[in-house]
């Protein structure tokens, strides 16, 4: 009996303090969940369950818990079991379907299998593991648009400098050295140890990009339709952020009219009427000659509509996304509904056709479903690189 | 308060000693709810580190978050115990697990199943366990977590079979007997060859044929066999496989005496702390509502529930054998008596009535209803899930000159066959191990055979 002696320890940590083993382990098999989860990453990230939260960076995906399998037997027709309490033979405790009948024997495992949990994961995370899976290309600056602009980096050390600028790294390397040399008499730290990182002036290369975003918000977009814009849109985003340094977005609705929005209203505006295109794209035209220099950013343009357009708007419509091209590096057009016949023959469709045809750096994507997101993302990218190249 | 405990325990230890209490001596400490959860999870403090555990651990959190189990203290068999009390326990409490403790030790000092599994497995499960979790870790930095990983999912798949009747250092098998060279006649042969009829003589029997089959028997041990006769298992790997079959070689014991252990130590904390009059009456009183928390049904007095805590059942057991018997006998049922023994022999058809036990039978639809049942159908509902350490029965039935390992279910003993997903998954783990096929036989739901491989 050592009671005594265990606690004279109170004070101090004991081992058992410093971890969690039940921690390690759990999280270890989040680790194994995460990499089956990677496999069946693009079904269920395109699926609407996932949610994007707030700041966009992850995503929520619900997981089950791992079973570590062991040998069981079959379930019986029926299973025999002890109970406590005051009944008689014939008692029926539990009608039939009305809850999951208890086993009693303690199969908890049963259970086990079946609880989920959602996880989170990083957004890049995925990017790279999808480009690395999908082998989709990198995207490619225009030509010309790289632009030198002059930036302080980080260049070698002095032992003067602000105070924020101070190196602990190399200060205490230094001040072991030369206690080392120095022997019993040294003092910690000295002035002369003091190590600063310097900046310089350097030419930097820049890219920046910026991507126009237009949706169709008239009545005939219904909700499915805007989910599936904006699970397009969310992935082609993510996909040209992974590219850039810096990627501005513009976010235009349209109906008869456009009206630019903050990403957080978007997907939430509903709009009334008819269908005009050309005002969302005239929009487009007018933002991008205000705030976005073509000599200086990187432009792509998504518009995801369900393809109805006014018959009189044909005109108008083709003359902006004609002013549009030189502008853009790419324009992307995602036709959403949820009827799989209409393959890109609609009004906006045709549009988009036509341009293609006369070598403007444009596609189409028609998106019927959740699955038709990754290979309209995957033809975008590789489409890009194609452009470029 | 600490200084009060340990007068408590000191007179609590001497009270256990005169009323005929033997065991090792028990260290106690006291320890942070954290760590209990730790313990119950594992089974042991110090443990080889796996997943599956992180699982277990992530529910025992919810449940203790929801106030669903509380634990009081675990303590480990060995000489000496290491008994485990939380140190957010009141002082009555930490009183009546004391006591409770002292039955666990004498429980494990005395009852054979106890004895001859620590007589193999060792007086120190505690120390030895951590060194296992660190040859694991050393295991990890030569071969890569994914490797270890891959023989810890089969090792610990396949932690119920093992076979306690042979010793924890099990021998090889016997190597196949040379053939028997047929015996020089004998006087009385010689003779009998020489009767009439008997003209040719005694014709020699041609040498029996000595099978070469591997193993020689059904073997029952899946983890000492793997770790045995693995063709292209490296030797970390059979090490982990036989420091899984050490551990529960401790845990097998534990597992097949826990009414009876359970039931012993609640025994022991009511009456240390009722005769215990050193302790002030409120300390007694407050203690005594924790011990009718321990051992009451899971059900309150109207509630119907079909489960039987354990507590409960062991403890009601206990009191009436000393009852009926006196302490003598039941000094001796608790050495030689494992469950089985227990509840088949000492679980009367008075007492099942005065607890209001009963069998009922569970449809798949849902549908549960009582069964007319006799004490006999009783034993064996309460029993079922012990068998065989809770595992079905599993048996190595050859290993073929390619290396095949042919596995065989014995479903006629259990009654039905395995479930074939995650059989199939077992076999998977089995198989990385191995490296050569892994073949098990058993039967489908309409009792066909069916032959899974991996």
């Amino acid at each position: 009996m050592s009671l005594s002696d265990t606690l004279a320890g109170e004070h101090g940590n004991r081992w058992y303090d410093l971890f969690s083993r039940g921690t390690r382990d759990w999280l270890r098999h989040n680790e194994k969940v995460r990499e089956a989860v990677n496999k069946a990453l693009p079904d269920l990230i395109a699926h609407s369950d996932v949610l994007t939260r707030p700041d966009n960076r992850t995503v929520q995906v619900p997981v089950r818990f791992m079973e570590h399998y062991r040998f069981r037997l079959l379930n019986p027709q029926q299973q025999k079991g002890a109970g406590q309490g005051k009944v008689r033979p014939g008692d029926v405790l539990m009608r039939p379907n009305q809850g999951r009948g208890e086993s009693g024997s303690g199969s908890g495992g049963d259970e086990e299998g079946g609880v989920s949990f959602v996880m989170e994961f990083k957004v890049d995370d995925i990017l790279d593991w999808l480009w690395e899976e999908l082998q989709l290309p990198n995207l490619k600056p225009r030509d010309g648009t790289q632009l030198e602009i002059e930036d302080y980096i980080r260049e070698g050390w002095d032992k003067k400098g602000a105070r924020s600028r101070l190196d602990r790294r190399r200060t205490i390397k230094q001040a072991v050295k030369r206690r080392a040399v120095q022997g019993e008499s040294a003092v910690p730290i000295t002035n002369d140890d003091l190590r600063f990182r310097q900046l310089v002036k350097r030419q930097q290369p820049t890219t920046n990009a910026v991507v126009f975003f237009l949706l169709d918000v008239s009545s005939s977009m219904d909700e499915y339709c805007r989910k599936l814009a904006k699970t397009f849109f969310f992935w082609a985003l993510q996909g040209i952020r992974r590219q850039f340094v810096k990627v501005e977005t513009v976010f235009i609705a349209h109906t008869i009219e456009a009206w630019e929005f903050q990403e957080e209203e978007f997907f939430q505006v509903h709009g009334e009427g008819g269908t005009q295109s050309s005002a969302a794209l005239q929009k487009a035209i007018e933002i991008a000659a205000e705030r976005y220099d073509p000599s200086r950013y990187n432009s792509y343009l998504f518009y995801a509509s369900d393809g109805d357009n006014f018959m009189e708007d044909r005109h108008r419509a083709r003359a902006a996304l004609e002013a549009l091209v030189p502008r853009m590096n790419f324009l992307g057009y995602a036709e959403v509904s949820g009827r799989h016949h209409q393959r890109l023959n609609t009004e906006v469709g045709v549009l988009f056709r036509r341009l293609q045809e006369q070598g403007a750096p444009c596609d189409s994507y028609a998106i019927a479903s959740e699955a038709d997101i990754w290979p309209a993302i995957k033809a975008f990218f590789t489409r890009q690189a194609e452009e470029v190249a | 308060m600490p200084a009060k405990l340990q007068e408590y325990v000191t007179r609590i230890e001497a009270l256990g000693k005169e009323l005929g209490l033997e065991y090792y001596p028990v260290d106690f400490e006291l320890v942070p709810p954290s760590f209990m959860m730790e313990v119950a999870v594992y089974g042991l403090p110090v443990r080889m580190p796996h997943w599956s555990f992180g699982v277990r651990w992530i529910y025992q959190m919810v449940q203790h978050k929801m106030g669903h189990s509380r634990i009081f203290e675990v303590v480990f068999p060995g000489n000496p115990n290491r008994a485990y009390l939380v140190n957010n326990n009141t002082l009555e409490e930490n009183c009546l697990v004391t006591a409770h403790v002292l039955g666990h030790a004498d429980f494990s000092h005395n009852n054979l199943l106890f004895v001859n599994s620590q007589r193999q497995a060792g007086y120190h499960i505690v120390e030895q366990a951590a060194a296992h979790a660190h040859r694991i870790d050393e295991a990890v930095e030569i071969a890569g977590q994914r490797r270890v990983e891959a023989v810890l999912d089969a090792a610990l798949a396949l932690e119920q079979h093992i076979d306690t009747h042979y010793p924890i250092n099990r021998p090889d098998y016997p190597p196949p007997k040379k053939q028997v060279e047929t015996p020089p006649r004998d006087e009385f042969q010689s003779r009998f060859g020489l009767l009439p009829g008997e003209a040719d003589g005694v014709r020699p029997k041609p040498p029996p044929v000595v099978e070469q089959r591997l193993p020689p028997h059904p073997e029952a041990d899946l983890l000492w066999f793997i770790a045995r006769y693995g063709p292209a298992l490296e030797d970390w790997e059979r090490d982990i496989f036989l420091a899984v079959r050490e551990e529960s070689f401790y845990f097998q014991p534990v597992f097949s005496c826990q009414i009876m252990n359970e039931g012993w130590a609640s025994y022991w904390h009511a009456r240390i702390l009722r005769e215990a009059d050193f302790l002030p009456n409120e300390l007694y009183l407050n203690a005594m509502k924790t011990h009718s928390d321990v051992v009451r049904p899971y059900g309150t007095d109207k509630q119907i529930v079909l489960a039987i805590n354990p507590y409960h059942l062991g403890f009601n057991i206990w009191e009436r054998v000393v009852a009926d018997y006196g302490i003598e006998r039941a000094r001796q049922v608790m050495k030689e008596e494992d469950d089985f023994g227990f509840i088949r022999n000492y679980l009367t058809a008075e007492l099942a009535q005065d607890l209001d036990l009963f069998v009922y039978e569970a449809k798949r639809d849902g549908e549960v209803r009582v069964t007319e049942s006799n004490l006999h159908e009783l034993h064996e509902a309460i029993l079922a899930p012990k068998y065989n350490f809770g595992a079905p029965r599993v048996l190595v039935d050859d290993l073929r000159a390619d290396g095949t390992l042919v596995l065989r279910h014995d479903y006629k003993s259990d009654g039905r066959g395995l479930e074939p997903q995650r059989a199939q998954r077992v076999l998977e783990y089995v198989h990385k191990v191995w490296r050569r096929p892994v073949v098990l036989y058993t039967v489908d739901a309409r009792g066909e055979e069916e032959c899974l491989r991996a």
